[in-house]
C-alpha cells in the first residue's frame, strides 16, 4: 500500500482513492469494502473446498468423485423411506391384528386405512375409474350406491382380489347374450325390450311396455330378476335405478340389449399385498355407497337400497 | 491487499455518568429482566393447554400470551403487532430522532452490557486500549480469557432465554440438569449463543451502520421538528482548550475536550453534525454537561433539540416543540386504526370456527333412488378448553339427507371434538335436487348460542 502511494489518484471531494476508471471525466471512487464482509467471503471459499471434498462435486470421465462423506441421494431415499416405513408400522401391525368391520370403529386405523386405500387406489385403479372413483361410461362410479357385484366389505374384498372376467380361476363370470348380433330376437323385439326397459326407470317410451315385458320375462328376468332390479351374484345391473353404467338412453340401451356388454377388471391378489388389499376394500366401502354385512345374502332374490 | 477493505475503527467507549446513562441503565435492566425472565412466568389455562404465561408451542401449534391464545390460522394477529410495531418505530423516530436505536435495540443493549464486561476486567478507554495495543502477557491473557468467558455466559443465556418461549421453561431448565436435551434445542442455543457472541462482542456498531436497514431510511422520518442531538455550533465555536481563570470573550464554549468523543459507542464526532452513525444514545450529552459544570458554564452545548429550535434561536427567536405535525398525526392514526381491528378481533373471536371444502371429484353423484349427493369435508376448531359436541343443520335445500362418515356411529347432531383441538368429518349430503345451476347451501353448526355458519354449494348435473 506505501509503495504505490505516489500512483494513487485521490477524488477531491470525498477525500477517497478512485479507481484510475475516467468515463468522461466521472471517475469511480474506490471504496472499500468493510472487513467482515471479507471474512464471510474467505468463509464461503473454505466451505466451498471443504463440500468438494465431502460430497460428490466434481465430474469425472466415468461418472463423478464419490466424496469421503459417503453421502448419495440413493442412500438419502432409501433411508427416508426406512424411517416412514418404521413409523408406518405402529399402525400396521395394529391394523393386520384388526377385522375390518373393527377398523370402521377405530379412529387412527380408520384415518390409516383411509390414507392408505387413498394412495393405493390412485396408484392403480385411477386409470379406469378416475381420481375420486367417478368412473367413466363402461367403468362404474364407486361412490354410489350401486354394486354390480356386491357392496358390503366382503363383496368389495372379493371383486378387487380375484377381478371381474379375469384370468384367475375364482373370478366373477357372467356373460349377457348378444341379442341382436346372435339374432336371439328380431330388431323389433328389442325395441320392445327397451321400451319395458326405459319403462322401469319411468323414462320415455315408444308404447310397446306390454310386448317388452314379456319378451323380459322369457329372456332377461333369469339374471335381472322379474322386476329388473338384476342380481349381484351374476353382477346383472339394477335396470330400474337412476344410474347407468352404459347410459341409460334409448340408443345405449338398444346397443346394450343388441350387442351384451361384459366389462372387465383385472385380479388384484397377485399385485397387491394383503394390507394393502385390506386398505383399499375400507376405502371403497366409505367413499360413500358401502353396504352392510348382512344385506348380500338377501341379494339372491334382489338388492335392496340399504342407503337411508 | 489492505486496500481492498476497510479496517474497522476499534473503539474503546469512556465511562460516563449522567441523565442520560441513568435512563440507559435503566432500559438495559428493564428489557434484559423482561427478555429473561418472562418465561418463567406462569399462567393458569387449565388441563387441555399448558401453564406458561408466554409460549409459542410449534409442536402444537398454539401461540400463548397471559390470556390470549392463537391458532395457525390467527397468525394476522402477528401482523397487526409487526404493523403497530413498525408504525409505533415510525412515531416515535419522528418525534425523538432514534431513540429506539440508542435506548432499547437489542444490538445496542447487549453491546453495552458487554462492553460493561470488558470495562470491569480490562479498565476503562485507556487501559482497554493499551492492553489491546501492547505485547502478549500473562495478564494480558487472564483479563481477556475472563472477558471472553463472560460474553460467552451472557451469550449463552440469551440463547437458552430465547429457547424457553417455544418450550415449558421449568421443564427445560430441568433438563439441562439432567443432561437431557434435544439436539434441535442445542442446535438453536449453538447458534445464537455464537451469533450474540459474535454481534455484541465484536460486530458492535458496525451492524448499525452496514447492516441495519433502518439506519439507512430514519431520514425519510426525520423533518425540521425531529429531536436529534445536535451541537449548538453558534455557542461552542470558535473551540480551543481553555485555561481556568481564562475569559471566554471572543471564543466558543467548547473546550475541545473530546470527551464527546470518547464515550460514543458509534466513534464519531458529534460536533461534525448529526451523521447516519448516530444512534441518539445522549451518552456526548452526559459527558459534556459534565464538563460544562466543571467550567462552569450552563449545559446543553450539546443537547437533544430541533432543527427548527436551533434555527430560531440563531436568530433570536423562540421555537416551541411541535408535538402535532402531519406525519405524527397521520402515524397516530394509522396505529390507532390497526391497535383498533385487532381489539375488535380479539374481542370478538369466537371459540368455534368452522370450514367445509366441497369435494373437488367427483363433484356430485348420482344415487339409484334419483336423489343427488355431494361430499364435503368438514372441519371444526373447537377452541375453548372443554370436550364438546356440535349439532349440523344444512340449510338451503328440500329435505335433505345429512349423512356424517367417520370412524364409529357418527351423527349430524351429535358432532364430537375433544378441546382445544379440530375435528374433521366427512359429511355427504343429498337430495332430489332438480337439475340445473350449483344451488348455494349453508351448514350451520351450533353448540348451545355458539353458532358458525359456512358458505357451500350443492352440485347437479347439468340440465341435458
Amino acid at each position: 500500500m506505501s509503495d504505490d502511494k505516489k500512483d494513487k489518484d485521490i477524488d477531491e471531494v470525498s477525500g477517497v482513492e478512485t479507481t484510475g476508471h475516467e468515463w468522461d471525466g466521472l471517475k469511480e471512487l474506490n471504496t472499500p469494502l468493510p472487513r467482515w464482509w471479507l471474512w464471510v467471503f474467505y468463509v464461503c471459499i473454505i466451505w466451498s473446498v471443504w463440500y468438494w471434498v465431502v460430497y460428490p462435486a466434481w465430474p469425472t470421465l466415468s461418472g463423478h468423485t464419490k466424496g469421503i462423506g459417503g453421502h448419495s441421494q440413493f442412500k438419502e431415499l432409501s433411508d427416508s423411506q426406512a424411517e416412514i416405513t418404521a413409523r408406518q408400522k405402529i399402525y400396521l401391525d395394529r391394523f393386520e391384528e384388526t377385522s375390518d368391520q373393527d377398523v370402521l370403529n377405530d379412529p387412527e386405523l380408520y384415518a390409516f386405512a383411509m390414507a392408505g386405500g387413498a394412495s393405493a387406489f390412485k396408484d392403480n385403479c385411477a386409470t379406469c375409474h378416475g381420481s375420486g372413483g367417478a368412473g367413466a361410461p363402461g367403468y362404474p362410479n364407486l361412490n354410489d350406491d350401486d354394486w354390480l357385484w356386491g357392496g358390503s366389505l366382503s363383496d368389495i374384498r372379493q371383486t378387487l382380489q380375484y377381478g371381474i372376467r379375469a384370468d384367475n380361476l375364482d373370478s366373477h363370470i357372467s356373460q349377457m347374450p348378444a341379442f341382436g348380433k346372435d339374432k336371439i330376437l328380431t330388431g323389433e323385439e328389442i325395441n320392445a325390450v327397451v321400451d319395458y326397459v326405459l319403462s322401469l326407470s319411468g323414462q320415455k317410451t315408444r308404447g310397446h311396455e306390454a310386448q317388452g315385458a314379456t319378451i323380459f320375462k322369457n329372456q332377461c328376468a333369469s339374471c335381472h330378476a322379474d322386476n329388473g332390479k338384476g342380481m349381484q351374484d351374476v353382477g346383472a345391473p339394477n335396470l330400474a335405478d337412476k344410474i347407468w353404467l352404459y347410459g341409460g338412453d334409448r340408443t345405449s340401451v338398444y346397443e346394450s340389449v343388441y350387442s351384451s356388454r361384459a366389462g372387465m377388471m383385472p385380479a388384484w391378489d397377485k399385485r397387491l399385498d394383503e394390507n394393502t388389499l385390506r386398505q383399499l376394500t375400507i376405502y371403497l366401502h366409505q367413499l360413500g355407497g358401502g353396504e352392510e354385512e348382512d344385506a348380500t345374502l338377501e341379494d339372491l332374490i334382489g338388492p335392496e337400497q340399504q342407503e337411508e | 491487499m489492505s486496500q481492498y477493505f476497510a479496517k474497522q475503527e476499534r473503539i474503546y467507549p469512556k465511562r460516563v455518568w449522567g441523565r442520560f446513562r441513568k435512563l440507559k441503565w435503566a432500559a438495559m435492566i428493564v428489557t434484559l429482566g423482561i427478555y429473561y425472565l418472562a418465561p418463567f412466568l406462569r399462567w393458569d389455562r387449565g388441563a387441555s393447554a399448558p401453564d406458561q404465561a408466554i409460549l409459542i408451542d410449534l409442536q402444537h401449534a398454539r401461540a400463548y400470551w397471559f390470556w390470549i391464545e392463537i391458532w395457525p390460522q390467527e397468525v394476522y394477529y402477528l401482523t397487526g403487532i409487526l404493523i403497530l410495531a413498525a408504525i409505533g418505530l415510525f412515531f416515535v423516530t419522528s418525534l425523538y430522532g432514534r431513540v429506539w436505536c440508542g435506548y432499547l435495540c437489542p444490538q445496542t443493549v447487549w453491546t453495552d452490557l458487554f462492553v460493561w464486561v470488558e470495562r470491569i476486567f480490562q479498565g476503562d478507554r485507556n487501559a482497554r486500549k493499551k492492553l489491546r495495543e501492547g505485547p502478549w502477557s500473562w495478564d494480558k491473557f487472564k483479563k481477556l480469557a475472563a472477558t471472553h468467558f463472560v460474553w460467552l455466559v451472557i451469550a449463552w443465556c440469551t440463547a437458552g432465554s430465547f429457547v424457553l418461549y417455544f418450550n415449558d421453561a421449568p421443564t427445560l431448565v430441568r433438563s439441562f440438569f439432567d443432561l437431557d436435551v434435544s439436539p434441535t434445542v442445542l442446535g438453536f442455543i449453538g447458534g445464537l449463543t455464537f451469533s450474540t457472541y459474535l454481534m455484541a462482542g465484536f460486530a458492535r456498531e458496525q451492524v448499525c451502520t452496514y447492516m441495519c436497514p433502518y439506519a439507512r431510511f430514519q431520514s425519510a422520518m426525520f423533518d425540521k421538528d425531529t429531536l436529534v442531538i445536535g451541537y449548538d455550533e453558534k455557542r461552542g465555536e470558535a473551540r480551543g482548550k481553555h485555561k481556568k481563570g481564562e475569559d471566554w470573550d471572543g471564543r466558543g464554549h467548547c473546550v475541545d475536550c473530546s470527551l464527546c468523543v470518547q464515550v460514543c459507542p458509534m466513534g464519531i464526532d458529534i460536533r461534525d453534525g448529526l451523521q447516519m452513525e448516530c444512534i441518539a444514545c445522549g451518552l456526548c450529552v452526559d459527558a459534556c454537561d459534565n464538563v460544562m459544570d466543571k467550567v462552569g458554564l450552563p449545559r446543553g452545548l450539546i443537547r437533544y433539540d430541533t432543527e427548527n429550535h436551533m434555527q430560531a434561536e440563531i436568530k433570536g427567536g423562540v421555537e416551541k416543540f411541535k408535538l402535532l405535525r402531519p406525519r405524527t398525526v397521520y402515524y397516530s392514526f394509522v396505529m390507532a386504526l390497526v391497535g383498533g381491528i385487532m381489539l375488535y378481533a380479539l374481542l370478538t373471536r369466537s371459540v368455534l370456527d368452522i370450514t367445509v371444502l366441497h369435494d373437488r371429484n367427483p363433484l356430485f353423484v348420482q344415487l339409484s333412488s334419483g336423489e343427488v349427493r355431494n361430499g364435503y369435508v368438514l372441519k371444526i376448531s373447537n377452541k375453548t378448553a372443554e370436550d364438546r359436541r356440535y349439532v349440523l343443520d344444512v340449510k338451503g335445500l328440500e329435505n335433505p339427507n345429512v349423512n356424517v362418515k367417520a370412524a364409529g356411529d357418527v351423527f349430524a347432531h351429535s358432532l364430537y371434538v375433544p378441546a382445544d383441538s379440530v375435528g374433521s368429518y366427512r359429511v355427504f349430503v343429498s337430495a332430489l335436487a332438480k337439475h340445473g345451476t350449483p344451488r348455494n347451501i349453508q351448514f350451520v353448526l351450533r353448540d348451545g348460542d355458539i353458532e358458525d355458519n359456512y358458505e357451500s354449494v350443492f352440485i347437479t348435473r347439468k340440465e341435458r
